[in-house]
């Protein structure tokens, strides 16, 4: 339904050009989620917003590369056409909703006006509509919120009503910006399971950005692993969680601090900090953090090849050597020579 | 066991609402309501709760940043909540606190090895002044070279790094560290819990360790209190909690933590709470967590469970709830 080919996204900034998003392609179907995980500065928000093109220009280059949406290209289409798509057939919810309404008007006026924009309907029609909104969203009492302010909203109930103005035009797509990062684990739980009934109810596909793999290994049908701007892995939950052959997933699993995990074992940091997107490493980018590089990889830089159906990895070890040493690192792991 | 090093004693922080015209109090924002909790010499508790528990309020009151409502605060046996200025200034030197946000805790216009001084400065340690720096600078794994860069030439977890040093300056005895490695990136929290780890053993600190995130604390703990609505629901030794849960918020906020594991995660029973975490300003009555507990009676709401043993196996486990249970498997371990 959704198809991105070779997006690319490039920030110009005082000190060089950031790439931030450099060549992504994925696709997304109906009533599938994806997730796409990384950590800070890998460029996941960044290409979410490519996909609906809200990035400022400058100082965002305009994307290049493709965004298939049913067959169109959505970086060819006129600036009209592209504000029925978002919102009608793409919608966005952001991390903060904090900041995501707006603390002067009334939730309802806001979530009529969502209405409104996009269907010509009646005030009442829209009143009704957003009645209904509320109750899907699972928001007590929904008659008497409707006259309230966002400040009234906790942060959960918040999110609620951006997930509910994000549903106002019947998307297809949704895409969700770090949804849950700012709430609570037990609050995060709710919106969690409201996602999931929404796209059950709907049939709508789910791209959620997170950088929490718990959150990963609960929704997603797929993953899409970002480093340093690329999709450094790609494949179905179980083959990231499972049969990783890429360096940066797998140490990024073994660092995890874990309630299931015997506290007494120590945990096992990627060395080093995130890359810098300006200056990027030479060859591959995850080589001066990777447990596993070799002299090769100061020169190659890989790319996604395919380890088994739908599951792609950049990284030149084959399985069989990722397998080796990965062995070896757990048996020095165990003698604690590995800091 | 070890001595008691800090010890609270129904420690009670409640903020006035005022009313508009004459700012008379009308009520109070109970934001820690009645925390005892004592912290042996060498060991890691930990505070765990969500948004709004008061955890943050609780270790502002350990450092002496807010006086308490009511209650004590003992020091090696002694209470400090009398101390005078300089007794105070005398004690910063014993505890010292690590925030969380490394962008806004480190003063942008001095340089790194500045901030690290600034402590030894203000208590006249000043004699090999630049030998200390760099001892602390080694101590947290950065470089000597680092002194001279300034904040914004680091990353997250550098500049963690750089509080971290900050707090060791002076040899304290007791560390308060309010969500240490919450705003760092998955990567390196694991580099700062190790590194937090290695120092206690090192330097024989002891830890008060504030988190959000249950198995962080899983990681660095001894004991574990869990806090809701500024009041402890179950104390226990870290062990005991994470497999012997029996509070029901305490069960709930296991279970809502995903694991990174599809399969597990997905076989899962989870404990989903209803509704928001009610106002401190107006907490229910009976016990606090009545409103949103999936097994709550009519009595909860009537009578406040204290904190006790309730299995007599385990003096050190001890619950806030009349009808404890443990919930099958909610964790566990392979």
């Amino acid at each position: 339904m959704l198809e991105i080919k070779n997006l690319k996204t490039y920030i110009d900034t005082e000190n060089g050009t950031v790439k931030a998003v450099d060549d992504v392609s994925f696709q997304i179907k109906a009533g599938e989620t994806i997730c796409i995980v990384g950590e800070s500065g890998s460029g996941k928000s960044v290409l979410a917003h490519s996909i609906m093109q809200l990035n400022p220009s400058p100082p965002a280059f305009h994307p290049e590369g493709e965004i298939l949406f049913e067959g169109k290209n959505l970086l060819d289409v006129s600036e009209k056409e592209l504000r029925r798509v978002r919102g009608n057939e793409i919608s966005m919810i952001f991390q903060d909703p904090m900041s995501s309404l707006n603390p002067v008007f009334r939730v309802g006026d806001q979530l009529i006006e969502a209405i409104r924009s996009h269907e010509k309907v009646s005030k009442k029609a829209a009143k009704k509509r957003a009645l209904e909104l509320l109750t899907d969203v699972g928001i007590p009492d929904p008659e008497r919120r409707l006259h309230d302010y966002p400040h009234q909203f906790s942060g959960g109930m918040r999110q609620r009503v951006l997930i509910a103005i994000a549903l106002a035009g019947r998307p297809k797509v949704l895409i969700a910006d770090e949804p849950t990062t700012a709430l609570d684990v037990t609050i995060q739980a709710q919106i969690l399971e409201l996602m999931r009934s929404i796209q059950k109810k709907y049939g709508t596909a789910i791209i959620l950005i997170t950088h929490d793999l718990g959150v990963v290994a609960q929704i997603a049908d797929r993953v899409l692993v970002m480093y340093s701007g690329r999709i450094v892995e790609k494949g179905s939950v179980s083959d990231i969680f499972y049969r990783s052959t890429m360096p940066y997933t797998w140490s990024l699993l073994r660092s995890l601090p874990r309630i299931d995990s015997d506290a007494s074992n120590r945990l096992i940091p990627i060395q080093g900090q995130p890359s810098n997107l300006i200056d990027r490493p030479k060859g591959c980018h995850f080589q001066p953090r990777c447990p596993f590089a070799t002299k090769a990889c100061l020169e190659i830089d890989p790319s996604l090849t395919e380890r088994g159906e739908g599951h792609w990895a950049a990284c030149i070890l084959s399985e069989e050597e990722f397998f080796n040493k990965k062995q070896e690192f757990e048996v020095n792991a165990q003698k604690g020579a590995v800091k | 066991m070890s001595e008691p090093l800090l010890e609270l004693k129904d420690i009670k922080m409640y903020f006035p609402i005022k009313e508009k015209v004459f700012k008379k109090p009308v009520n109070h924002v109970k934001a820690v309501n009645g925390v005892s909790l004592t912290v042996r010499q060498g060991e890691t508790l930990g505070i765990v709760g969500e948004s709004g528990c008061g955890k943050s309020t609780l270790a502002r009151t350990i450092v002496g940043l807010l006086e308490p409502s009511s209650g004590d605060i003992l020091f090696e046996g002694k209470s400090i909540l009398g101390y005078n200025k300089k007794q105070m200034h005398e004690l910063r030197r014993d505890i010292q606190m690590v925030y969380q946000d490394p962008y806004t805790s480190l003063n942008p216009r001095m340089k790194a090895g500045e901030i690290i001084a600034a402590p030894l400065k203000a208590f006249k340690m000043t004699s090999n002044l630049n030998e200390r720096v760099y001892e602390l600078l080694d101590l947290v794994g950065l470089k000597r070279e680092d002194a001279e860069k300034f904040p914004h030439q680091f990353s997250g977890g550098q500049r963690q790094r750089i509080g971290i040093a900050r707090a060791l300056a002076l040899n304290p005895k007791l560390l308060i560290l309010d969500e240490p490695v919450s705003a760092l990136d998955v990567s390196v929290q694991a580099q700062v819990i190790n590194l937090l780890e290695d120092l206690q053993e090192e330097l024989g600190l002891t830890y008060v360790f504030i988190a959000h995130d249950l198995s962080v604390i899983k990681h660095i703990a001894d004991k574990v209190a869990v806090m809701y609505l500024g009041k402890v629901m179950e104390l226990s030794d870290s062990d005991t909690l994470y497999h012997h849960s029996k509070h029901p918020y305490t069960n709930a906020l296991l279970s809502a933590i995903p694991l990174p594991d599809p399969e597990k995660e997905r076989q899962r029973q989870r404990i989903m709470l209803k509704g928001e975490l009610p106002s401190p300003a107006n907490p229910p009555t009976g016990c606090i967590f009545h409103t949103r507990c999936p097994i709550a009676q009519e009595s909860c709401k009537q009578h406040i469970p204290v904190l006790e043993e309730k299995d007599g196996s385990n003096p050190n486990h001890q619950v806030a709830c009349f009808y404890p249970q443990e919930t099958e498997a909610i964790v566990s371990s392979n």
